[in-house]
């Protein structure tokens, strides 16, 4: 007898004698938590960012590549890693070599690269988390490991959901995940929050809609 | 379970000396009393913590009564998806199936995320053994390894050591395992996060193989869930070509619409946090068009005490955990005892209905777990899957003095009630005695009260155990019932 009958054999003696649990899951717990307009969303959203240290602006579409090459030259950024299906006019006027995503890069190609920038899947309001899925404007999760400066532009309020349940309604599970919850940390230290370990140590969200201008 | 706990003594004496420690006393009481409040204010924040509690207890259940079909749907979902599905009855043979892999590589390194269950089996050790050095990559986890320690909490391994003792290893030890610590390094834990940074950042990025556990399997989907915080477990689960994960059987969930649940309550039980700052999923392998991340996925299924956990009707809930660590950041014996008495990697009130059942109450330590408890119940009150932990430790105390039958690698035995245990035994038969003898009961009351000022403040011989650590109970004036006859229970205005 292999291991897999075996085992498989051990749980089904186990659960002889066990009565039935075959009453639907009561899921009365909420779809989301507390009344709130769009708008509200969108600001819950960006108040959850920034109390995980991520650091929010906001602008409207055509404001994004200003911003983007602004933030870029801010943080002085030499080279910048770009997934093939990021608008290029995004990074028009950004002076920033561009390296493309590709399979063949090795991770200490990518560990040369300053900066990233990428879109989402979606953003979840109540807990301030990004989710990327790999689609081509986010490219391979390494992209947004290595690189110590991710830039993460949201659509807002299209990409923005409330809550956790929400979010996993709209992801597909068979792409890769990564959920963000503001830049890298641990608590491992006397069990006290500590930013910048291993994952990038800048994470700037760029909420882009028909909002208010400027960063909060 | 790990070797390294061979040959433990039993709770009480191991307690003694940690809290006899007083660095370590500090360390604690300063670690969960911080995260104590802030979990408190985390779950407090959604008003549906309770439905979201029993849902999550009810996941679990229904997953564990259905195992055997969920594990079959797992299998097939996540060959379906490119991956390799293992199964692994015990420690042994999950260890020689990882090993066996790792060396078809031709690699002599493996990176590692955090994983209980590795830490379970000693994976590190047995991959040492055969040549293969494994790197331990979350922080806590690299304190303990760099200090040659033992893990001593589930969430943050290295909870007992204080900034200041971390710097010294760091200082101490990193320039053996590969970069050394920066020049200065000073106690800040911002500069002690950088140090690990740096110290790691060669190892991830030259890694061909990766080895982690999982907090989640989705059985529909065939998905992997990593829930974690620094990015180490996203460095060791997409930048190698080859990962091995190893997942405890019970850790599977039937739909991804499940996890709206767990996504909820184990950040917040955990770390105290809204969510983690990183999770990972992922599905099989990608194809070669769009390759992300690792191009071989191996799942190794263990088993190790699971099965015979999942046979006890009571002590089978314990199988709902979902190593959140919140029952042990309350726990005051936890917080006084700290991890290393309970001789497991599963510390805390969870690791004392844990480990005796996993690896059975033959040993000392795993016999003495159910006792180190003060039954105070705050474990149950905390947990997010409703783990009834004080009813637990009850029903395996019954199990360790009155012996019966348990399930040991699938068979049935009948284990003899323990020997440490004929003055607890005859203590109660000697009660059901005298309070089956109403007559006996009176006279003896009656001595009792009249003699009491002789009464020693402990007890003689095997009692001295016992009341070493507590007050005897005074007796009184006269006994109850006479009370009861003379003033009619009160009604006289009599006392």
């Amino acid at each position: 007898m292999n291991s897999r009958e075996r085992i498989l054999g051990r749980v089904r003696r186990a659960l002889a004698d066990a009565p039935a649990e075959d009453e639907p899951i009561a899921r009365d717990y909420l779809r989301e938590h507390g009344q709130r307009t769009v708008a509200e969303t969108v600001e819950l959203l960006a108040e959850n960012l920034a109390d995980y240290r991520a650091v929010v602006h906001r602008c409207t579409d055509e404001e994004l590549p200003d911003v983007l090459t602004r933030l870029l030259a801010e943080r002085g950024a030499r080279s910048v890693l770009v997934p093939p299906g990021l608008p290029p006019h995004w990074l028009g006027a950004v002076d920033a070599t561009r390296v493309p995503d590709r399979a063949v890069s090795t991770p200490h190609e990518l560990d040369q690269v300053d900066s990233v920038v990428t879109g989402c899947a979606v953003a979840i309001a109540e807990t301030g988390t990004i989710v990327l899925d790999g689609s081509p404007d986010q490219g391979r999760r390494r992209i947004t490991l290595v690189p110590d400066h991710h830039i993460c532009v949201v659509r807002v309020p299209g990409q923005v959901v409330s809550s956790v349940p929400q979010g996993l309604e709209r992801l597909d599970p068979a792409r890769p995940l990564t959920w963000i919850s503001g830049p890298s940390a641990t608590s491992d230290i006397e069990l006290d929050r500590v930013e910048g370990v291993h994952g990038p140590r800048t994470l700037e969200v760029v909420l882009v809609g028909q909002g208010r201008t400027g960063a909060t | 379970m790990s070797g390294t706990y061979l040959g433990m003594p039993a709770f009480p004496e191991a307690a003694r000396e940690a809290v006899g420690d007083t660095t370590l006393r500090g360390n604690l009481r300063h670690a969960t009393h911080t995260i104590r409040a802030k979990r408190a204010k985390a779950v407090t924040e959604v008003s549906d913590w309770a439905e979201l509690r029993e849902a999550g207890k009810r996941i679990k259940d229904h997953t564990l009564r259905y195992l055997d079909r969920y594990l079959e749907q797992l299998e097939e979902s996540v060959t379906a998806a490119g991956g390799i599905v293992h199964w692994a009855a015990d420690a042994a043979e999950a260890n020689e199936i990882v090993t066996r892999l790792v060396k078809a590589t031709g690699e002599t390194e493996v990176v590692k995320v955090k994983s209980m269950a590795t830490q379970e089996i000693g994976l590190n050790e047995a991959l040492e053994a055969e040549g293969i050095r494994a790197y331990e990559t979350d922080l806590a986890e690299l304190i303990v390894q760099l200090g040659k320690d033992r893990p001593s909490h589930i969430l943050v391994p290295a909870i007992h050591r204080n900034r200041g003792e971390i710097r010294d290893i760091f200082a101490r030890e990193m320039g053996e395992w590969g970069r050394p610590a920066p020049e200065g390094l000073t106690d800040t834990p911002a500069e002690l996060a950088e140090a690990a940074r740096l110290h790691l950042r060669e190892k991830f990025l030259r890694a061909k193989v990766g080895i982690s556990g999982a907090n989640f399997m989705v059985a529909e989907t065939g998905t992997l869930v990593v829930v974690e915080s620094e990015g180490n477990g996203r460095m060791c689960l997409t930048l190698p070509e080859t990962l091995i994960s190893v997942v405890g059987i019970e850790k599977i969930v039937p739909t991804w619409r499940d996890l709206e649940v767990f996504l909820q309550t184990l950040p917040r039980s955990s770390t105290a946090e809204r969510m983690n700052p990183y999770t990972s999923t992922w599905t099989g392998t990608t194809d070669s068009e769009t390759a992300d991340g690792p191009s071989t996925f191996h799942l190794v299924l263990l088993d190790n005490g699971r099965t015979d956990t999942l046979a006890d009707e009571v002590g089978r809930q314990a199988l709902r955990c979902i190593r959140c660590s919140a029952c042990l950041n309350v726990c005051p014996v936890y917080e006084r005892a700290g991890g290393h008495a309970y001789g497991s990697v599963y510390p805390g009130p969870i690791g004392a209905i844990l480990s005796p059942q996993l690896r059975g109450t033959g040993s000392e330590i795993d016999a003495s777990l159910p006792y180190a408890s003060s039954l105070c119940g705050a474990c149950y009150d905390v947990c997010p899957v409703a783990i009834d932990i004080p009813e637990v430790l009850v029903h395996l105390r019954e199990r360790v003095v009155q012996g019966g039958e348990v399930t040991r690698e699938g068979n049935k035995v009948v284990l003899r009630p323990a020997k440490g245990h004929a003055a607890e035994r005859a203590a109660m038969r000697a009660a059901r005695w005298a309070f089956t003898h109403p007559g006996a009961l009176r006279t003896g009351q009656r001595a009792a009260s009249r003699s009491r000022r002789f009464h020693p403040r402990t007890l003689p011989g095997p009692g001295r155990a016992w009341s070493g650590t507590r007050d005897l109970p005074p007796v009184p004036a006269e006994p109850f019932r006479d009370w009861w006859q003379r003033t009619r229970g009160g009604k006289d205005g009599d006392r």
